[in-house]
């Protein structure tokens, strides 16, 4: 008796675990859209990534969770928001048919972190990886990009009374925050070699550390600094010197060209029709950002698959 | 593994930064340990309440909490140090707690009919105190004080979180710069072992060498 009780007692219990874990939506499921539009979907070659993600329904792309302007949660909503988003969802509607507003839970966005990002691609977690993503020849190596799809340049961020510091020069000598294992932490030090660099894992400490005075500056992509620059109530200010071209690229996995071309090609009709402007507008546009001309994608040659395991990749 | 090997030097000063962080930290908590623990145990009461607060205060509180609190709260009201001295400081404070409950507990073994006899010989609390119930204490508490010790190699990890460059900081960065975070943190995990592993031998010699022969 008393044993069956408890056998009962921990069947409740496993099923409250169950119904909490399926009600939380962890994997961060856009929502909205509602009603599937009866469009006809396209139609694409049989064996191809685009039939396969059709016929499953479904596309999971890596995104940042916590990159404003870029990659966010919106913590009232809970629903992931920015432009990286408003770019997978541009692509979610180019392979499910419809509007880029509809695509609702056909594309289920994963939190990628720097960090993850190419072993999600290998492993197969996610379709794509769309997270503030720079396309270099190091990555290059491990997954192919599509895009640009943006180019981000990398500025300065000093306390707003601060007069001294113009230009990336300026920084020589002096004590200057950026992010560990950063492309920014790397270019700064290319072009003021004396810069005394601290490197924090997160932009807000940088934000703190100039609060404080332990930095005169905090260097990375614009975007990054116009988000830490709306927050301050007019503490900081950015000194407008961009001294470098980051283009953000849409990660696929190594090797899949035809899944990259139809990428390629689903950007250029966004840009041809607006739907790219539109997009920049509603979300790095809310903080502050002009909208740019699109930049030209780079349908550049991939490396063979093969040359990725055995070449050293290390800066 | 080209990842790690490639960059050895870096390993293996990044090594060095975490040893150092531990060996100085570790020493300080002693010293910080030892007089908390006689605090705890003094026939003075604001002595033994203050040792109290102190000890449930910062034990009961992450240590990432607290290295952030020093390093960005601190700094707002003037107490402002290097964030190489502040990780010093912070983990020094966080592991003195630990140090002396061990302390305490080894001070607890020893029989009460020691300090009655040292106190009916006239000696005062802290002559019985550091001359006869300490060096039994220790003896008795080497094995909990190594897996303090340890547990500082690790904790010493959330330093990389205030920009001192130590192993975890290397795995951090490296892995940003490679994409190859596997073989970057198994290095990290390798080289860490290869502090923990010798202490815990260390460790293990030191307490057969005291122990009491009976």
């Amino acid at each position: 008796m008393g044993r069956a009780r408890w056998i009962g007692a921990s069947l409740v219990a496993v099923a409250l675990t169950a119904g909490a874990c399926g009600s939380s939506d962890d994997s961060g499921t856009v929502k909205g859209g509602g009603q599937t539009a009866t469009t006809t979907a396209p139609s694409f070659a049989a064996g191809s990534t685009m039939a396969t993600l059709q016929a499953k329904g479904k596309i999971t792309v890596g995104v940042k969770f916590d990159q404003p302007g870029f990659g966010q949660r919106n913590p009232t909503t809970n629903d992931i928001e920015g432009f990286d988003v408003e770019m997978a969802k541009l692509i979610g509607a180019a392979i499910f048919g419809g509007k880029a507003a509809d695509v609702g839970s056909k594309v289920s966005f994963v939190e990628s972190v720097s960090a993850n990002r190419e072993p999600y691609l290998q492993n197969g977690t996610v379709d794509m990886v769309i997270a503030t993503y720079t396309i270099n020849d190091t990555r290059k190596q491990i997954v192919d990009f599509a895009g640009p799809y943006f180019i981000a340049h990398q500025d300065i961020m000093v306390k707003a009374s601060d007069t001294t510091i113009k230009s990336v020069t300026d920084l020589n000598g002096k004590k200057v925050c950026s992010v560990t294992g950063s492309t920014s932490a790397t270019n700064v030090k290319a072009k003021a070699p004396q810069v005394d660099l601290t490197l924090f894992d997160t932009y807000s400490k940088c934000a703190e550390a100039l609060g404080d005075g332990r930095v005169v500056a905090v260097t990375t992509d614009a975007p990054i600094l116009g988000g830490l620059v709306s927050t301050s109530n007019g503490a900081y200010k950015l000194v407008k010197a961009p001294f470098t071209d980051e283009p953000y690229g849409i990660g696929v996995k190594k090797g899949d060209t035809a899944f990259r071309t139809f990428v390629n090609d689903t950007l250029e009709k966004a840009y041809a029709n607006g739907d790219w402007a539109s997009a920049f507008a509603r979300t790095l546009g809310k903080i502050g950002l002009d909208t740019p001309t699109p930049p030209p994608v780079d349908r550049y040659t991939t490396t063979p698959t093969t040359a990725a395991a055995t070449t050293t990749t290390t800066k | 593994m080209h990842v790690v090997l490639d960059n050895l030097p870096a390993f293996l000063r990044a090594t060095r930064v975490t040893a150092q962080l531990t060996v100085i930290s570790f020493l300080l908590a002693m010293l910080i340990g030892t007089l908390v623990a006689g605090f705890r145990v003094s026939p003075v009461l604001p002595l033994r309440w203050l040792g109290t607060v102190y000890v449930e205060l910062v034990r009961n509180t992450p240590l990432l909490v607290l290295i952030s609190l020093f390093v960005f709260g601190f700094t707002k009201i003037g107490i402002r140090y290097s964030y190489y001295a502040s990780a010093i400081i912070v983990l020094s404070t966080y592991t003195g707690t630990f140090v002396a409950e061990t302390v305490r507990a080894g001070i607890n073994t020893v029989a009460p009919g020691q300090a009655e006899a040292a106190r009916s010989l006239g000696l005062t609390f802290s002559q019985l105190l550091f001359a006869v119930v300490l060096p039994q204490a220790f003896r008795s508490v080497v094995a909990p004080l190594g897996s303090v010790f340890i547990a500082l190699i690790k904790n010493s990890a959330l330093a990389s979180t205030i920009a001192v460059m130590d192993l975890s900081f290397l795995g951090t960065q490296l892995t940003n710069s490679t994409g190859r975070p596997v073989a970057v943190f198994m290095g990290s995990a390798f080289f860490y072992l290869l502090l923990a592993l010798p202490s815990g031998w260390a460790i293990g010699w030191f307490e057969r060498r005291v122990a009491v022969k009976r």
